[in-house]
């Protein structure tokens, strides 16, 4: 399904430079693969043909003027359902919001249309990004495109599934507590988290606004890093966002790892890991030592904690912010109750999913008077040994290495009757979420005929480092 | 049970959801097994650890002030547009307060 020629951006800018195909006939021909593998897929809610087309269009016309080529000029895209976009129907894969039209548009989207690209439409997720195999959308699960008995991953399974389809050359995701990194290990593509703060999230609809980033999934490193270049930096629409400059993220993407620093935290290679990852995992990492880079045993100690931390403060924000959904102001509303505490109630209780409900339900539970110093500020108190675990590491190496997921992608189903097991597949993903580092999941191989991704960690910012690290992984994958 | 049906039925009216009998037989054996799991965070003594709500970068503190100037805003018209029910531009609720059996209006 990709083909380097055509399914990165590198690969169409030269085809559109030497004339051998046109942004028109390449959105035309993804709208058509897209027609034709969406029935059995369901990686894409909405579909903005037209808005594509007007976009490809607009991106030929620069380049017959002779205009300079836009960072993603022509390049065909796809954004996660919980991202607005002015008058298109933005779900999150929620029945509450089933016919919402957006009045404003994401900044992330906003950089991405001004850079040139184009938007193929909106892609299916965990109802309000809470779940970990996409099987918790109002609009059914979507399918892992390598083997569509298996789940792609969540919650931005349809993002992930969209690009390794190749329905679209890149997209963007939402990485809560892995999000982004676990479909893209899933589904064999490159998933990023950006630091906490890189990248706006104005008109992202929150989740868990401290652990909430923005990323995108591409099936390069180079495309992931040209991605992450157009949509970092500060946003005055929000105040969370850093003012560190963006540096150019493709520049020296190539260099050698010679002198860098790649620890290896035995927390995350022990029960539970599956035979066939860790060894891909172990092999990978041996290759970055051949590539010139010092391997470094570290420690996260804490981490142990962190899936019982994470549900703890991300369903306490969850709580928070989905009270918003009261059928009031936008989105669905019951119809049957005469009087307003009651509307609310029937308004939710039908709205929302089963995970969304059960969320909603231990956030409040962790907040509520007797409960909160328990559980809401112990976590928060956990959160600091976390993120010092992180500090203490990051003085011994510069990147830490482990493990995207447990398992390669597991059957449709497998975990949906027990809420705690799927809640562990987060758990080599959600720490850097507690502590606001970056992370990205490249390809590293397959087990069983499945990809395995490796996880790559940083400090603060360190997103360059970071995706040198993964390019040499990339380079050293065999094919 | 962590958690007993009658904090879950509190817990549902605290976060505005109608759930149906079978749904609180669900929650409840399901959020006990969940909130069993994250008492292991009292294996740890935090009592010299301070909270952390947000990632602690410093560069943080500065830039959550920006001056209060007013700017465009959507507009009654638009930002009412997705509303179940509207009326001339506001929000359209069903009743607040409901009479007592009895009361009528003085008129």
């Amino acid at each position: 399904m990709s083909d380097s020629a055509t399914n990165t951006i590198a690969g169409l800018h030269s085809a559109y430079a030497a004339g051998t195909t046109t942004a028109r006939a390449e959105v035309e021909r993804r709208l058509a693969l897209i027609d034709q593998l969406n029935p059995s897929l369901n990686a894409f809610l909405t579909v903005t043909s037209e808005l594509a087309l007007a976009q490809a269009d607009a991106s030929d016309a620069r380049r017959a003027a002779g205009e300079p080529t836009r960072p993603l000029d022509g390049i065909p895209i796809a954004l996660k359902d919980n991202m607005v976009v002015t008058g298109v129907r933005t779900t999150c894969g929620s029945r509450i919001l089933s016919n919402y039209l957006p009045p404003y548009t994401a900044t992330v989207v906003e950089r991405l249309v001004e850079a040139g690209a184009v938007v193929l439409g909106k892609t299916n997720c965990d109802e309000f990004a809470m779940g970990s195999s996409n099987e918790n959308s109002a609009y059914g699960p979507v399918r892992n495109p390598l083997d569509t008995s298996r789940v792609p991953g969540g919650s931005s399974g349809g993002s992930a599934a969209a690009v390794s389809a190749g329905m679209a050359v890149a997209a963007l995701g939402s990485d809560t507590g892995g999000s982004i990194r676990q479909p893209a290990s899933l589904c064999g593509i490159v998933g990023m988290k950006p630091t906490y703060g890189r990248v706006s999230r104005y008109g992202l609809v929150a989740f868990g606004s401290s652990l909430d980033q923005i990323g995108p999934f591409a099936t390069t490193v180079a495309d992931a890093a040209r991605m992450l270049s157009v949509i970092a930096g500060r946003d005055p629409m929000d105040s969370t966002s850093s003012e560190a400059p963006v540096p150019d993220y493709e520049n020296g993407l190539d260099n050698a790892l010679a002198g860098v620093r790649v620890g290896v935290p035995s927390e995350f290679f022990g029960d539970g890991l599956d035979a066939g990852t860790r060894e891909l995992v172990e092999s990978a990492i041996q290759r970055l030592r051949d590539d010139g880079a010092e391997i470094v045993d570290v420690s996260l100690p804490h981490m142990r904690y962190s899936t019982a931390t994470y549900y703890i403060v991300a369903t306490a924000e969850a709580s928070s912010n989905l009270a918003r959904f009261d059928g009031v102001r936008y989105g669905f509303r019951a119809e049957e109750a005469d009087e307003l505490r009651a509307m609310y109630n029937r308004t939710r209780a039908q709205g929302f999913g089963a995970e969304v409900k059960r969320r909603i339900m231990l956030g409040t539970y962790v907040l509520s008077s007797g409960y909160y110093d328990a559980y809401y500020d112990k976590a928060l108190r956990v959160r600091t040994l976390i993120e010092r675990d992180f500090s203490t590491a990051f003085q011994r190496c510069d990147v830490i290495a482990t493990p995207a997921s447990p398992t390669v992608a597991f059957p449709l189903g497998a975990k949906t009757a027990d809420p705690l097991q799927m809640y562990l597949s987060d758990i080599y993903t959600i720490t850097a979420n507690l502590a606001g580092v970056p992370g990205i999941s490249v390809p590293c191989g397959t087990s069983e005929g499945l990809p395995v991704g490796l996880q790559l960690l940083a400090p603060h910012f360190g997103e360059v480092q970071m995706l040198r690290a993964a390019r040499a992984v990339e380079r050293a994958t065999p094919a | 049970m962590a958690i007993t049906r009658e904090q879950v039925v509190k817990t549902a009216a605290l976060a505005h959801l109608e759930l149906p009998d079978d749904e609180i037989e669900t929650f409840t054996g399901q959020l006990s097994a969940i909130i069993d799991y994250m008492g292991q965070l009292n294996e740890l003594d935090t009592s010299q650890v301070p909270p952390m709500s947000h990632s602690t970068l410093g560069e943080h503190v500065e830039r959550t002030w920006r001056p209060d100037t007013v700017t465009p805003s959507l507009g009654s018209a638009v930002a009412t547009a997705n509303a179940p029910e509207g009326f001339r531009g506001f929000f359209k609720v069903p009743s607040v307060i409901t009479r007592a059996s009895g009361d009528s209006d003085a008129s």
